[in-house]
């Protein structure tokens, strides 16, 4: 379960990291949209892409316009049944 | 002759609803673009540095109230390159956003407005303007380069009236913005919006974000324009499932949509009641040149139309002969009042006068139907000729896009080069290309990348790929 989770929480870095090609160190709190110029409305249409892919989801237009930083993410992605 | 003179003529109606929603009636909106433009004492060039919100909107109409010329450059643009470019036009005047404010340039504060400020600069150049120039835009396909294409009032009022007249824009309209008003298409929208007494929504944010879909709603918007990957965000976003009652009808320029896009818009829109208008353009024609009715949307997916009313649409050959049969490949020609003067690389190119007399070579390879329906099949200047055969990058392309997969094409004659952002599907893409346009496969390089550079607009930046 914990093993699950973990792993779920690295999927979700890795969309980021590789959505935006930035560094690990770049993720966290203050990364909220617009905040980097990669997490730009294209940005923001590839991550979302990218999320529904790893987790095998497809999210609603109200939690993709919601979406509005990395830790919020976390939150709507949960609702999906994925935990974190 | 001057823009946007008889506004008055529309007084208590809303001309802009702002971010925060206030409603700002046209007299107002003319009292404070009077107010701005009155500090311009004599014909003369204005950058202006714009961005989706009032204080914007009205240095535009005040400016050109003023007689003066402008040129649009988008709040986002690197301030090393706005100073070029200073460097280059030698403006009067300079509005600009206080997010701008630390741009390094000698000048005096002449005037400030909500967050803008009206800068003179010390520059003491004197040059000609010629009298018909009204616009200075940057081509939405150049980063970097100090090129501009000018407009005259008469282009921009003929293709604002244009595009009221087929679009059948009243003063009921509402219009939101999904673009920054320096792109040709915003622009194009906000004229031919005011020239018609109709309230324009404006806004920075984009259709990622909440604030864009309350403002749609609370403000009733009647229409919005997007370019191809706005289209990639409604799909993402299920616009079809999204209920907007006051939504009369949205219009698709800036580039070819795909084909499936295309049709899946057509039968969206028709589902919800909406008009759905593909167009096309360029900002060499001041925005538009064709439209495809909206009734034809279904049944004509991927034409670009027929021109749009006052303009003359044609191919011809590669020996400059006209075409006159349908479904045959050509360069298309424009013929209309909206084609603009020609390009500016300084200061001096603004005293030039009309260069294209009304005539543009699109540099588009169109073809017909037999209803005289346009339909774009490439760009003349996107081939590459492959062992003696000439092959169309954009169609290569569009070939890997359908198999499923983000690409961008480039290369030289004999070297096809395909930008992949699948690495896993290297091998595939190449055989499948060599297999269906019988090319070679010694000619095509495959190359991993992870991701395709483009604008804003979603356009490819070809000069960007290594």
């Amino acid at each position: 379960m914990l093993g699950e989770i973990l792993k779920n929480k690295q999927k979700y870095d890795q969309v980021f990291i590789e959505s935006f090609s930035i560094d690990e160190s770049k993720l966290g709190d203050n990364l909220e949209y617009s905040t980097i110029p990669e997490w730009d409305s294209v940005g923001h249409m590839g991550l979302i892409a990218e999320l529904e892919e790893a987790f095998d989801i497809e999210m609603e237009m109200d939690d993709i316009i919601d979406f509005s930083s990395y830790k919020k993410g976390f939150e709507l992605v949960a609702k999906y049944g994925v935990e974190f | 002759m001057n823009l946007f003179n008889d506004l008055e003529k529309y007084s208590s109606n809303t001309a802009i609803v702002t971010e925060s929603s206030d409603q700002i009636s046209y007299l107002d909106l003319l009292d404070a673009a009077d107010s701005i433009g009155n500090h311009i004492k004599k014909r003369c060039l204005v950058f202006f540095v714009c961005n989706n919100c009032f204080e914007s909107v009205a240095g535009y109409i005040g400016f050109l109230r003023a007689g003066s010329a402008l040129a649009l450059i988008q709040d986002t643009t690197d301030n090393t390159f706005i100073a070029n470019l200073i460097e280059v036009y030698k403006p009067e005047y300079i509005y600009l956003p206080a997010k701008k404010s630390e741009l390094q340039i000698n000048c005096t504060i002449v005037h400030t407005f909500g967050d803008y400020t009206l800068l003179k600069t010390d520059h003491n150049v004197v040059y000609t303007l010629h009298e018909n120039l009204a616009l200075l835009l940057t081509t939405s396909g150049s980063t970097g380069s100090p090129k501009f294409v000018r407009q005259s009032y008469k282009n921009i009022n003929s293709n604002a009236e244009a595009i009221a007249q087929y679009l059948g824009i009243t003063s009921n309209d509402r219009p939101i913005s999904t673009m920054p008003m320096s792109y040709t298409f915003m622009l194009s929208i906000i004229n031919s919006h005011l020239l018609k007494g109709a309230s324009i929504i404006l806004t920075n944010v984009t259709l990622m974000e909440r604030h864009f879909w309350r403002a749609i709603k609370e403000n009733n918007a009647t229409t919005f324009g997007g370019v191809p990957y706005i289209f990639e965000m409604l799909k993402k976003l299920r616009f079809e499932k999204v209920n907007l009652p006051s939504l009369k009808y949205i219009t698709q320029a800036g580039g070819k949509l795909s084909m499936e896009l295309s049709a899946e818009f057509a039968d969206i829109c028709v589902g919800k009641g909406i008009e759905f208008y593909v167009m096309y353009g360029q900002t060499e024609a001041t925005a538009r040149i064709s439209y495809l009715p909206c009734e034809y949307a279904q049944t004509k997916v991927g034409s670009v139309g027929i021109p749009i009313p006052g303009g003359k649409m044609w191919l011809e050959d590669s020996e400059g002969n006209q075409i006159d049969s349908a479904g045959v490949a050509g360069e298309l020609v424009y013929q209309g009042d909206n084609v603009t003067l020609g390009y500016a690389e300084d200061y001096l190119d603004l005293a030039k006068g009309d260069e294209n007399n009304g005539l543009l070579r699109t540099g588009d390879i169109a073809k017909y139907d037999d209803d005289g329906f346009f339909t774009i099949v490439g760009r003349a200047k996107r081939f590459l000729k492959m062992y003696g055969n000439r092959i169309n990058l954009d169609e290569i392309e569009q070939l890997v896009t359908e198999e499923g997969y983000d690409c961008a094409c480039s290369g030289e004659d004999n070297e096809l080069v395909i930008y992949l952002t699948q690495s896993k599907e290297i091998e595939n893409i190449k055989s499948y290309i060599s297999r269906k346009m019988k090319i070679h496969p010694s000619g095509i390089d495959v190359i991993y990348i992870s991701k395709i550079p483009r604008n804003e607009s979603g356009k490819i930046l070809y000069s960007e790929l290594a």
